[in-house]
């Protein structure tokens, strides 16, 4: 589905990523999750084409990604960030259709489309008309995330997509994103900074420090046989206080 | 698009109010001012719109007229018969009428007076000597006189009256005119030559002795007009024909005395003259004040959209080639910033050299006065504004929102159409609108290249020692249009900028 081979990049001389080979394979979920500025982002944009890496290839679906056929390949993959990306000039229709209507689909199959995805997202369809600064964070999201979709395309490529929003919008909207994905059977990568996000989402979890995998596996696996003391104190780090106050209790 | 529309009616608008009916021309000097303004004021009388212009020496207001660019001056017979005409052996004024028809120029009969040559003394000295007629000086031998260079010189001038009046007096010297007056007043001298007409006559109670054989040629002031006006205005035509045979010598000085040395605004001579000697109300009715305004208003706006429109075709396409690519966008930000450090003044004047050398190189003719050198360094002068302000809209939009145009798979060019030129409308906008003000008060200046609007009531105010004109139909006018034009972005901006734009500032 998605091969990386040795690809590495630098901005001067930090190495945003250091020459790394990955797999994902089709209709799972991999999770990149590492402390802040690990090269996670970097590895997404090299994927979709926003950053050249300095070495090594990317293989989509057996097809080398190259200047010449990045516009063809990006069509057929979803793209989310933090904030959305929402573009403020446009209703939360006009961006969800952008590039359908760019590529002159019929207008009657963008509609269905429309709907459907708004279904399937549990997004209001009367807020459609609605503009990006007229919608709530999570609603933001959501409209990102049917835009992405929206040619439904075979990868989906998800930065940090829960980043900014309250424990409440979050936790409902991993929920209903995990029930997307499973509905969907797409092959999805997905940065967070987040275990228990990574372990409720992901298939398969990458662990990354400083431009480098440090592990890959399960979230069973990344705890009960970690590869060095990092993964071991980066899961640490991320239990949670309630864990801790259950511990004591469970103590006599 | 409603910009363009607007624009584009702005243009028919002012296309249509901007050529006046009839122009009138005068030559510079204080005489022929006072003529073409009443003749001005006498076309205007009839409800036509009328231009005056005081343009340069006599061969460049008789070029204007045969070619068009104005309709009538006033002109003397002597400057045509042997001036404008010295080749063809003219007596008669009947012959004259003939030659000018030749041309399709038309003559008025005479208006009165006539401004020759005349000799002058002081009125006490030629009262005390009886001293009434030229002929009278014969009886004087020892008088001495004080000419100017040109009268001693010229073959009609004292070379003439000497032989044909056979004075006896040999004690001439030449001198300046300014000088002779002080040598006649302080008694050096007894008398010098002048212009018949000259307001000092008055100022310095100079007597001017009677040409009893008239041998100083005639100058008697005519109208001359384009026989078509005939057809195009004939009341124009008529009301300003009333005036022939209507100036006296005595008026004509009075008039020219008045502007000359007390500075007098020259509607207000010809206005009373007017009303008095024909009885016709002039006093700037509302509705010829309104009317220039409008002309005025038209002129100016025309000014500034054209070159705006040019600037705005060239600025934008600059900008986003500024903003790709950083290092031709310092170039290009640099040399639009070095133009607009120019003085107005300065830039405005270069353009006269700059299209004279265009001229020469190309073989296309190109005014050097006029609406295009006006609209050129406006045009240069809009340019900043709007390039930086598209380069900065460009330059601001946010990276991640630049990324999800590319993410989606949109081409460059679809990204700039759809994205980044829709998310910097508004500072562009704001661009376009700082360049707008700023040429509605640099526009101004044109008037100095003759490029008409409001500069040209200011021009002709300050000439005229005419400040409440300055004020009221050129200054005061000019500012209102500049707050209107900021009025009518604003209404752009609400129909150009993205509604979600406009949402996300209220918050
Ligand atoms: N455009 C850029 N210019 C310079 N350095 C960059 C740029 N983008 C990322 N970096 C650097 O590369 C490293 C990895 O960044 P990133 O992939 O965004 O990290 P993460 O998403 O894991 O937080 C960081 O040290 C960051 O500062
Ligand atoms: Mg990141």
């Amino acid at each position: 589905m998605l091969f990386l081979e040795e690809i590495s990049k630098k901005y001067g001389t930090t190495a945003a990523l250091r020459p790394t080979t990955l797999e994902v394979p089709p209709r799972q979920t991999l999770v990149l999750i590492g402390p802040s500025g690990c090269g996670k982002s970097t590895l997404l944009r090299i994927i979709i084409g926003l950053v050249r890496s300095d070495s090594g290839a990317v293989f989509f679906e057996n097809e080398r990604l190259t200047a010449d056929n990045v516009l063809q390949l990006r069509r057929r993959m979803g793209y989310v960030i933090q904030d959305g990306g929402l573009f403020p000039h446009l209703s939360a229709r006009d961006n969800v259709t952008l590039m359908a209507r760019y590529l002159k689909r019929d207008a009657g199959w963008i509609e269905n489309r429309l709907l459907e995805l708004a279904q399937l997202t549990q997004f209001p369809a009367d807020a459609l008309e609605r503009y990006p600064v007229q919608l709530s964070g999570g609603q933001r999201q959501r409209v990102s995330l049917m835009r992405a979709l929206m040619l439904d395309p075979d990868l989906l490529l998800l930065d940090e997509p829960l980043g900014a929003l309250d424990p409440i919008i979050r936790s409902e909207l991993q929920r209903d994103l995990k029930q997307i994905f499973r509905t969907l059977g797409k092959t999805v990568v997905l940065v967070t900074h987040d275990m228990g996000e990574a372990g409720y989402l992901g298939d398969q979890i990458v662990l990354m420090r400083d431009g480098e995998v440090v592990q890959q596996g399960t979230l069973a696996e990344l705890v009960q046989q970690p590869a060095n003391d990092f993964v071991t104190s980066f899961i640490n780090a991320q239990r949670s206080p309630l864990e801790s106050i259950h511990a004591k209790d469970a103590s006599p | 698009m409603k910009p363009t529309w607007l624009i584009v009616l702005t243009i028919a608008v002012a296309a249509g109010c901007a050529a006046p009916d009839i122009r009138i021309g005068s030559k510079r000097d204080v005489e022929g001012e006072i003529l073409g303004v009443m003749f001005a004021q006498l076309a205007q009388s009839t409800g036509a719109s009328v231009e005056y212009q005081r343009l340069g020496g006599t061969e460049i207001v008789w070029q204007a007229l045969i070619s068009g660019d104005i309709d009538a001056y006033p002109e003397y017979t002597g400057t045509l018969t042997r001036q404008i005409f010295s080749r063809r052996d003219i007596q008669t004024e009947d012959q004259l009428r003939q030659v000018l028809a030749e041309y399709g120029i038309r003559m008025s009969k005479p208006l009165g007076f006539n401004n020759t040559y005349a000799i002058g003394m002081q009125e006490s000295v030629a009262e005390k000597l009886k001293i009434r007629k030229i002929s009278d000086l014969r009886q004087h031998p020892d008088l001495k006189f004080g000419f100017t260079n040109e009268f001693l010189g010229r073959a009609d001038g004292w070379q003439q009256i000497k032989a044909a009046y056979k004075l006896p007096q040999q004690n001439v010297i030449g001198m300046q005119h300014a000088a002779a007056y002080q040598a006649l007043l302080s008694g050096d001298i007894a008398a010098t030559d002048l212009y018949s007409t000259d307001p000092d006559i008055r100022q310095f109670h100079l007597r001017v002795l009677q040409d009893d054989l008239e041998v100083f040629p005639q100058y008697k002031a005519v109208l001359l007009y384009r026989q078509e006006l005939q057809d195009r205005h004939p009341r124009a035509i008529e009301a300003m024909l009333r005036l022939e045979g209507r100036i006296s010598e005595e008026e004509i000085i009075e008039m020219n005395r008045r502007r000359k040395i007390d500075r007098e605004p020259p509607r207000v001579i010809t206005s009373q003259f007017l009303e008095r000697e024909l009885g016709i109300r002039i006093g700037d009715s509302t509705r010829q004040i309104v009317n220039s305004l409008i002309r005025n208003a038209a002129i100016h706006l025309y000014l500034v959209a054209i070159s705006l429109m040019a600037a705005i075709v060239l600025a934008i396409p600059l900008g986003i080639a500024a903003a790709r690519r950083p290092a031709l966008g310092q170039t290009v930000l640099a040399v639009v910033g070095i133009l607009q450090t120019v003085p107005s003044l300065a830039l405005l004047v270069f353009m006269i050299p700059l299209l004279a050398y265009i001229s020469s190189r190309t073989g296309v003719r190109l005014p050097g006065t006029g609406n295009l050198p006006a609209i050129l360094a406006l045009f240069l002068y809009s340019l900043l504004p709007i390039v930086r302000n598209t380069y900065v809209g460009l330059h601001e939009i946010p990276v991640s929102l630049r990324e999800s145009a590319q993410a989606l798979g949109l081409p460059a060019g679809a990204r700039l159409w759809l994205i980044e030129l829709p998310l910097a409308t508004r500072t562009i906008l704001a661009g376009i609108k700082t360049a707008a003000v700023i040429n509605v008060g640099t526009a101004t200046i044109g008037a100095l290249v003759g490029a008409g609007g409001f500069g040209q009531p200011i021009l002709t105010g300050l000439n005229l020692n005419d400040s409440s004109m300055v004020f009221w139909q050129g200054a005061l006018p000019a500012a209102c249009l500049a707050l209107i034009v900021q009025g009518i972005f604003e209404i752009i901006e609400r129909a150009v900028v993205p509604k979600g734009l406009r949402l996300s500032t209220k918050v």
